[in-house]
Formats: C-alpha cells, sequence, structure tokens
C-alpha cells in the first residue's frame, strides 16, 4: 500500500536543505572583462580568459564582490575579513579550464538567515531559515547535445558548445538544514526561494529570472522516523526552475522517500533531476560515483580582503527589506491579505507602486495593472508591463476620476495605446472617446429614450425609481457608451419629477 | 660589430647607426642557421616577423623617433609565452601548430620597446625538467659540448645566448628553469621576484611559482631586458603593484664595499661537484677582496624545499594542464564520430604528454585527492612558510644571500634521463628561491677544474629589492672578467660554422 503525503507526514519527519544559484548582472563576466548579455549569439562573448586558452589569467571583478557583499549582508550573514577562491577540479566539455573557480571552505559570507512568512492552519506564521554561507563562483559554458532521444550527453549524435555563460558570475547561498516544518516543507521551501528573490531583486543584484536559469535551486530532502531525533539520507534534486517546482519537487520527494522508507528500501545519497509534466525526479549520478573535486586555493587569484569601512558603507545603503515594505504598503494602500499576496505573485507590487506615485489611486491602479492589462498579457504571452506604460495606466485612472473617462471607455483606451496607437490622450481623439458631458446633447438622447419607451417613463414618474435602469441603460446605448452613467441617472430622474 | 657582442654594445651600435636592426637581424639568422641544427635551441623562426618589426624599428629611428634602449636588439623567446599567431607549443605535441590568439604581456611589453623577436626557443614539455631533454621536439645540445645538457627547462633559451644565436632572451622558472640553464651554459639568468613580472600569457606549469625573467650573456644586459619586462599587470592579479627597483642602475653601480653577503651552509656539501664548489669559494674570495662582508647563515627548512616543491608544483600542474582536452584547441586524436568526447578527450592526452608530464599530474592528483590533501599539499605549504621564514631570518642579518646555482656542471644527455629524483635534485639550490617568491640570479664564476665547463654562483635577495642581486652580480662580475681577461664565453669551442 502506497503512502500518500498526509499519510507520509504522520509517519515521517521532513528535512529541508536549499542551495540557490544566482547569475549576478554585472556588465562583465566574473574573471575577465567580456559582456554578459543573455541571448546572444553563441560564441560571441567571449575571450582567452574564459576560453581558459592556455597562458591566460583570471582577475576578479569588484562589482561581483559588492554585490555578494550586499546579498550577504541583506541575509543578516557575517562578511569574512578574509576569503579566498579555490579550485573545483572536473572533466566537462562546457568548461574551459576543466576547473571551476569558486569558494571553497573560505567563503565571503557565513552565517545568516531569512525570515519565511508561510500560511498555516493557524494563521500566517515565520519560519527561520538559516543561512550557511553565501559565496561566489563563476558558471560553465552550455551544452546542446543534438540528436537521441532525450536531449542528454549519453546517445546524443554530436553537441554544441557555447561558451557565452562560461565566466558570469555566480553567487551560491546555501542554507543549514531546514528542520521542523512538517507538512508545511513545500511550502517553506517556496516561501524561501520567493523571500530570496525578492530580496535579490531590492538589491539589483541579478535579473532573478527562474525561467532563463538566471536564480536556479537545488532541493536537498531527507525523511527522519518522527521522534527518532536521527537524520536521513538525502537525496538533491538539481535545477529547479519555478516556485511552483520547487515546491511540486519537495512534496514529490516526501512522498518518494517515505514509500521506499515504508516498503524497507533504503534512500541513496544521489542527485535527480525534476521532471516538470509529473512532478517526479528521476536519479542523476550517484554520490557514490562522486567526484574528488581536489579543492586546493586558486594560486592565480590573491584573497579577498574587504575593507570594513566599505562594508559599513554597502551595510548602509541595504534598501527597505522586502517584507517590510510589503507591510508597509499593504497598510497604506489597505488592502487585504489576499490582493496583497496575488501582486506579489503577479510580480506586480513596484508597478503599481509607482502608478501610485504618479497620483492613482491604489485599488485604482491595482485592479487595472491585475484585471484587464494582465488579462490580456496573459493572452499574448507577455509580462503587462512590456504592454504599457505605468505613466499611461496613471494618466487613464486619473481621467476616470475627473470624469473624462468611463471605465468602459477607459478599456478601450487600454486597448489602444496596447495597439500602439498612441499616448491616452492620442487613443482618446483619434477613437473619439471623450465622455458626453455636454447637457443638451445628453438631454436629447434623454428624451429620445422617454419617447421611445413612454410607458417605461411613466413607472418612474410614479416613483418606481428601479424603471430608470432601463431608460439609462438606452441612452448609454445610443451615445455609444460615452455617456457618464450618474450624470445621464441625474438629469432623467430629474426631468421625470423625481 | 658582431654578434658575439652584448646587447647594451648592440644598443649603442644601432643608436649610432652603425648597423640597422634589419641586418643585425640577419646576421643573427645567419648564426642560427650555421649553429642550431646541432645546437637545437629554437623550436621555431618567425623571420617575416622579426624582419617586419625590425623594419619598423629602423623606419622609426631614420624619422628620429625617441626609441627605447634596447630597440633593434634580438632576442629568442621560450615557446612557454604566447606570441600572437606565432606557434606556442611548450614543447608539447599536445599544443603542436597551436597559435596564440594573444600576445603575453611580456610579448607585448617587449614589442612596444621594439626589441626583435626571433623565434621561439626549445624546453621541457611545459617547463617540466632540468635538461631540455623531455622536450617533446628532441634536445637541446648544450653549445660548451655538444654531448651534454644545456640544463632546463629553459635550455633552450641559454644554449640560444651562449650560441650566439641572440644576444637576449625570455626564460620562465619555476623552480630553477632560469638560473640552472644559465649556469651550465655560462650565461646569465635572472628570476625576478613573483610578482614582478606579468605571468600573464605564460602558460601555467606551478602558477604560485611560475615567474618569467631575462637571460642574457651580461649582468647589464639582463638588467636592461628586465627593465623592459617587468611592472604591474592590472592582467594578472599575483603582480606586484610597486615601482619596480632601478636594476640598470644597479647593474652598473660596481661597488659592494660593505655589503653583507650570506653564505647559505645547507647550499653546499654533500652532492656538490668538487670543481664547483671550488669555483663558489673563488668567487666568495673575489667579493671579499671587493670589501663585501661575508657571513655563514643557516636555512634548516631548505632541507625540505626538494620534496614540498614536488608535491605544490605537481599539484597545481595537475589542474592547470587540465583544459588540455582537445576541444578548444590542440591535439585531437581519436575523433572518428564514433568515440565519446571522453574516449578522444583521453587518447589525446595519452598521445600529447610525454612520461614527465604525465608523472607530474598524475603525482599532483593523488597529492590534492581527499584523504590525502593535508598531509602532502597542506604540509608542503606549511614547508613553505618556514621556508619564508629561513629567508627572513637571514635577510635579517644579511643584504644578499649566495650559493653555487647548481650542484653539477652539465651532465651528458641521456644520463639522467631514467632517473627521475637524480634529475629533480640540479634545482636542490634554486628551489627554495621560488617557494619564498623571492628574485634569483645565476652568473658564470668559472670553469670547473675537473671539466672545464661552466658554474653557476646564486645570488638571492629579498622581494623586490632585485636591484641588490644586479648589485652584487655586476660587481662581481668585473672581477671576474678582470682576472680571466676575456668573457667565460670565449673560453668555449666553436662551434662548426660558427662566426
Amino acid at each position: 500500500m502506497s503512502l500518500n503525503y498526509d499519510r507520509a507526514l504522520e509517519i515521517y519527519e521532513p528535512t529541508l536543505g536549499l542551495e540557490v544559484h544566482v547569475e549576478l548582472n554585472t556588465n562583465s563576466k566574473m574573471f575577465c572583462g567580456c559582456a554578459t548579455e543573455f541571448g546572444a549569439q553563441p560564441n560571441t562573448q567571449t575571450c582567452p580568459v574564459c576560453l581558459g586558452l592556455p597562458g591566460s589569467l583570471p582577475v576578479v571583478n569588484e562589482r561581483a564582490i559588492e554585490s555578494t557583499i550586499l546579498i550577504g549582508l541583506a541575509l543578516n550573514c557575517s562578511i569574512a575579513p578574509f576569503s579566498r577562491f579555490a579550485r573545483k577540479n572536473y572533466f566537462y566539455p562546457d568548461m574551459p579550464k576543466n576547473f571551476q573557480t569558486s569558494q571553497y571552505d573560505e567563503p565571503i559570507c557565513v552565517n545568516g538567515f531569512l525570515d519565511v512568512e508561510v500560511e498555516t492552519d493557524d494563521g500566517n506564521e515565520i519560519f527561520r531559515v538559516e543561512i550557511e554561507r553565501v559565496h561566489m563562483e563563476e558558471d560553465t559554458g552550455k551544452s546542446l547535445h543534438v540528436g537521441g532521444a532525450t536531449g542528454r550527453i549519453h546517445g546524443a549524435d554530436y553537441s554544441l558548445l557555447d561558451y557565452n555563460r562560461a565566466g558570469i558570475p555566480l553567487v551560491e547561498i546555501v542554507t543549514k538544514i531546514v528542520p521542523n516544518t512538517g507538512k508545511y516543507a513545500p511550502a517553506v521551501a517556496r516561501g524561501y526561494v520567493a523571500a530570496l528573490r525578492d530580496i535579490l531583486r531590492s538589491l539589483k543584484v541579478s535579473d532573478v529570472k527562474m525561467e532563463q536559469g538566471s536564480l536556479r535551486c537545488d532541493v536537498n530532502l531527507s525523511l527522519s522516523k518522527k521522534g527518532s531525533g536521527e537524520l536521513g539520507t538525502r537525496s538533491e534534486t538539481k535545477n529547479v526552475n519555478s516556485l511552483r517546482s520547487v515546491e511540486r519537487a519537495v512534496t514529490g520527494e516526501i512522498i518518494r522517500h517515505a514509500n521506499r522508507l515504508q516498503s524497507g528500501e533504503k534512500i541513496v545519497q544521489e542527485t535527480r533531476h525534476f521532471l516538470e509534466e509529473s512532478g517526479q525526479t528521476r536519479p542523476g549520478r550517484s554520490k557514490e560515483q562522486a567526484e574528488d573535486y581536489r579543492y586546493f586555493p586558486e594560486p592565480d587569484l590573491v584573497p579577498v580582503v574587504p575593507d570594513a569601512k566599505w562594508i559599513e558603507e554597502l551595510r548602509n545603503s541595504l534598501p527597505e527589506k522586502p517584507a517590510e515594505r510589503r507591510k508597509r504598503l499593504q497598510q497604506a494602500w489597505s488592502v487585504p491579505d489576499k490582493e496583497m499576496s496575488a501582486m506579489v505573485n503577479a510580480e506586480l507590487l513596484d508597478t503599481v507602486e509607482q502608478t501610485v506615485l504618479l497620483g492613482a489611486d491604489p485599488t485604482k491602479a491595482r485592479s487595472w495593472w491585475l484585471g484587464e492589462i494582465s488579462r490580456i498579457a496573459n493572452d499574448k504571452s507577455v509580462a503587462p508591463t512590456e504592454l504599457i506604460t505605468v505613466k499611461d495606466v496613471a494618466q487613464i485612472i486619473e481621467l476616470i476620476a475627473k470624469g473624462e473617462l468611463t471605465d468602459k471607455l477607459a478599456r478601450q483606451v487600454v486597448e489602444g495605446v496596447i495597439a500602439k496607437e498612441g499616448e491616452p490622450s492620442e487613443v482618446i481623439a483619434k477613437r473619439g472617446l471623450k465622455v458626453v458631458s455636454d447637457d443638451s446633447e445628453l438631454m436629447k438622447a434623454i428624451e429620445a429614450a422617454i419617447a421611445a419607451t413612454p410607458e417605461t417613463a411613466q413607472k418612474v414618474r410614479d416613483g418606481n425609481i428601479p424603471a430608470a435602469g432601463a431608460l439609462i441603460g438606452a441612452v448609454m446605448k445610443s451615445t455609444g457608451g460615452q455617456a457618464d452613467a450618474a450624470r445621464v441617472r441625474e438629469l432623467l430622474l430629474k426631468h421625470l419629477g423625481q | 660589430m658582431s654578434i658575439r657582442d652584448n646587447a647594451w654594445q648592440m644598443a649603442s651600435a644601432l643608436s649610432n647607426k652603425e648597423i640597422s636592426a634589419v641586418e643585425l637581424a640577419n646576421q643573427h639568422y645567419e648564426q642560427i642557421n650555421a649553429v642550431d641544427k646541432d645546437v637545437h635551441a629554437f623550436l621555431y623562426l618567425d623571420k617575416e616577423g622579426a624582419l617586419a618589426q625590425a623594419q619598423e624599428v629602423d623606419k622609426k629611428r631614420a624619422s628620429g623617433e625617441k626609441l627605447s634602449p634596447l630597440a633593434g636588439v634580438p632576442l629568442a623567446l621560450k615557446d612557454v609565452m604566447t606570441q600572437k599567431d606565432v606557434p606556442t607549443t611548450c614543447g608539447s605535441k599536445i599544443l603542436e601548430n597551436w597559435r596564440p590568439p594573444y600576445d603575453s604581456t611580456v610579448v607585448t611589453k617587449l614589442k612596444e620597446a621594439g626589441v626583435i623577436i626571433l623565434g621561439k626557443t626549445n624546453m621541457d614539455e611545459f617547463a617540466m625538467g632540468s635538461s631540455t631533454e623531455n622536450s617533446a621536439y628532441g634536445p637541446t645540445h648544450n653549445p660548451w659540448d655538444l654531448t651534454r645538457i644545456p640544463g632546463g627547462s629553459g635550455g633552450g633559451s641559454s644554449a640560444s645566448l651562449a650560441a650566439f644565436e641572440a644576444p637576449l632572451a625570455i626564460g620562465t622558472d619555476t623552480g630553477g628553469s632560469i638560473r640552472q640553464p644559465a649556469a651550465v651554459t655560462g650565461t646569465v639568468g635572472v628570476k625576478p621576484t613573483y610578482g614582478g613580472v606579468s605571468r600573464y600569457g605564460l602558460v601555467a606549469f606551478s602558477s604560485s611559482l611560475d615567474q618569467a625573467g631575462p637571460c642574457a650573456r651580461t649582468v647589464l644586459d639582463a638588467a636592461l631586458l628586465h627593465q623592459v619586462i617587468a611592472g604591474f599587470d592590472p592582467k594578472d592579479s599575483t603582480s606586484i603593484n610597486q615601482v619596480v627597483p632601478d636594476v640598470v642602475a644597479a647593474a652598473k653601480k660596481l661597488d659592494i664595499k660593505g655589503m653583507k653577503i650570506g653564505v647559505v651552509k645547507q647550499l653546499a656539501g654533500e652532492g656538490y661537484q668538487k670543481g664547483v664548489e671550488n669555483k663558489f669559494n673563488e668567487a666568495i674570495a673575489e667579493l671579499v677582496k671587493l670589501g663585501a662582508e661575508i657571513i655563514e647563515v643557516s636555512c634548516p627548512n631548505f632541507e625540505y624545499a626538494l620534496a614540498a616543491y614536488y608535491l605544490i608544483a605537481p599539484s597545481e600542474c595537475s589542474s592547470n594542464l587540465a583544459r588540455f582536452d582537445s576541444i578548444r584547441f590542440g591535439l585531437r586524436v581519436g575523433d572518428d564520430g564514433v568515440k565519446s568526447a571522453e574516449e578522444v578527450m583521453n587518447l589525446s592526452r595519452q598521445a600529447g604528454f610525454g612520461r614527465e608530464v604525465k608523472r607530474r599530474i598524475i603525482l599532483g592528483t593523488y597529492a590534492l585527492s581527499s584523504g590525502y590533501y593535508d598531509a602532502y599539499y597542506g604540509s608542503a605549504q606549511k614547508v613553505r612558510t618556514l621556508i619564508k621564514q629561513d629567508f627572513d631570518n637571514a635577510f635579517a642579518k644579511c643584504d644578499v644571500l649566495v650559493s653555487p646555482t647548481a650542484p653539477t656542471t652539465a651532465f651528458k644527455i641521456g644520463e639522467k634521463s631514467n632517473d627521475p629524483l637524480a634529475m629533480y635534485l640540479n634545482d636542490i639550490a634554486t628551489i627554495p628561491v621560488n617557494m619564498a617568491g623571492i628574485g634569483g640570479m645565476s652568473l658564470p664564476c668559472g670553469l670547473a677544474e675537473e671539466d672545464k665547463l661552466p658554474v653557476g654562483f646564486q645570488i638571492m635577495s629579498p622581494a623586490m629589492k632585485d636591484d641588490r642581486m644586479y648589485l652584487v652580480g655586476g660587481a662581481l662580475e668585473a672581477a671576474l672578467l678582470a682576472k680571466w681577461g676575456k668573457p667565460i664565453l670565449d673560453f668555449a669551442p666553436k662551434l662548426a660554422g660558427s662566426k
């Protein structure tokens, strides 16, 4: 009999560990001056250093060190007064030097933490995730295996190598083991990665695009029998590429481990790959055949010895913590929890804030960005902010507030701006979308509506106010929606003696 | 003007327009054509590039442009330094026909100074060896006796000087590869302070020990070349951002009165050839005559230097040489469309690396393995610290330290090629300098009585005090020249076809 998730957690306690790799957004690579732009023609952003040509030498990118220290500080780490790079030696075709310049036993940031807020049965609860280390390293190149069924190196007809990514600065953030999360383990894992992503975004040190691989997560998981107090054998699921996948990977591994353990099998310490379609993992290479990386201090680089004063300057330059900012905005805008989360999940918090800063009402700004604009963006599979600017949205909201646009008209303006017909004012002019605010014109339309359905008008005269709705509707229809419904109602009722 | 002149004499003939750079380069190519079939100092001659460079210098000189002191003087470049579009093999099959797309910083500086690069010189594969016998392209022969080794790894550079194929050369020194060849060929070789000359473009053997430096026939010539190639390079993180000491002024000063010169007790005795010790002691006597004070110093940890070196250097080399995987450059063997990338890499490395290189890769891989790291690499690093302390203590008492450069004169080709340990012992006196990152020079101090072969005298100076070894070396050289009546190379037998 196989165990489901809930049963599994009645018997076992999960322990998490998360390793996140972040590509920094520096203009140049970690150890050379090559550009780092994503998606360039293969092998156009290379030089003797990042190709590992004989005789070339690395030079550390100062900006990458600064970014890493900022990350460490934001994660409440201590910054090492002395840290070193080390060589991690192993052969792989897309790794030019056949060693990765990384940090090993002397990382630049150690002992931090990140608080993660998770929705539990008893309301929102904070889980503290302790950070073991934050260190710098370089990315490898990229292999494209052509032919064969799996797209993996085994069975491929040939492989193409692109070294543009080789040497891009990477920061690895490693947690200590995260115990006692119980059934919330998947949510804690997801929440941790999300919170980390927000922090990195607020620091402006990375694009943090999981889908492009600029933020990648390895999920370590083990189970121990409840009350046993012993850590189980862990599996490591590599390169999980979305928040949802992080959550699914943890859930999937809990179920897999529990069922193996329950049937008396052992957990193999190994790396596994996450399969997006099924939410399951499949085995990668076993740690028993794991390579000996033969780490030793990188002799081509001098130790990193950041000035204490500089570290303090960086500490003072840290932006407001995303979680605190969120609380502040939520209060200022009086947004319910659920909608705040929706805004954050849609990655529209910054956008809404900018719109509000341009004078828009927070509720309106939120509903336009998360409603109409997100809907269109979704249809087109693009980000809402790629369709329309914050300035245009703020202007449209302002016109509604002034009564110059109705919601219905405003939707057409948005549509026009997205269709690149120009700024809101141009779209209004071209499409003739101005609200009819001339009372005499409205009166003509009202009289026509009364003339068309005199019985209804009589009902209103007799005090049946809700009957006015039909007349108002007729007026709105005859004016092509360009009338202000409230004004029509006002004029109509007055005209009918109410 | 003769090709037997010193570089500074050639420089002054060029500057007085007694000879053009093109003529001077051509004279050297004639000599190379005449003798290199016997000496085999060169792996590649870039005649076209060199003459174009020489023409450029002549044109500039004719137009009255101010030129650097060595402009137009030819030079031989050790084949471990990259030179754009010129084959750089490191004496290895694995890099056969590889033409680097970039200049090493040393080459950039040489080109800027108008120094004419005649070609690339032979060496032990990847600079691993003390005899140049480990070159995949055949050994270099010592111009003093063609049946003997010219030292190594930079045997080609030093032999080219002794054979008058070039007045200047660039070497690299990881454990003595500049100084020991200088010693056994009767020439001068200097390993500058680690970080004094950029390593950018020097194909790494052991990154924490490698250092490029000048080779010449006189101390002053070496100083002039040192001045050209030294200095901070932002492309090399380990290069030192300080003013280069004025080594040329030091080489010219010739006054060492009152200087304290330490003789290292441990670098003498057992294993040192009698004639080597005699010539060394005679040179010490000259230094006393010049007014120097001789002090005996003890460096007890030097005893462990060789053992520690043969853990650190192979460890670093096992990692540095990993990039030779046949994928982006160099030899590729077995790529038949069926074998995997890994198989092709293995076959290529198997075919491309020689025995000594493989020996050191295996040794280094083992020394860095988990479970062995602390015992081997870790302990070796501790020894390194102790050696530095020995030097610090010694330099607290003296301005420079001295010793024989190599325990013996040039041995016969083939004599030690099957005995790696005997071969390694050649560097027993030079290795401590690399371990501590300080400066070391070798200059000739006479011919050993028993074999009439040159003996090298080593001068060691504290880090970034390279001027001190030039000061002592210049003065000693002048005294010995006066004593001998002619330069030491004039005692060498004439090579067939040589001018």
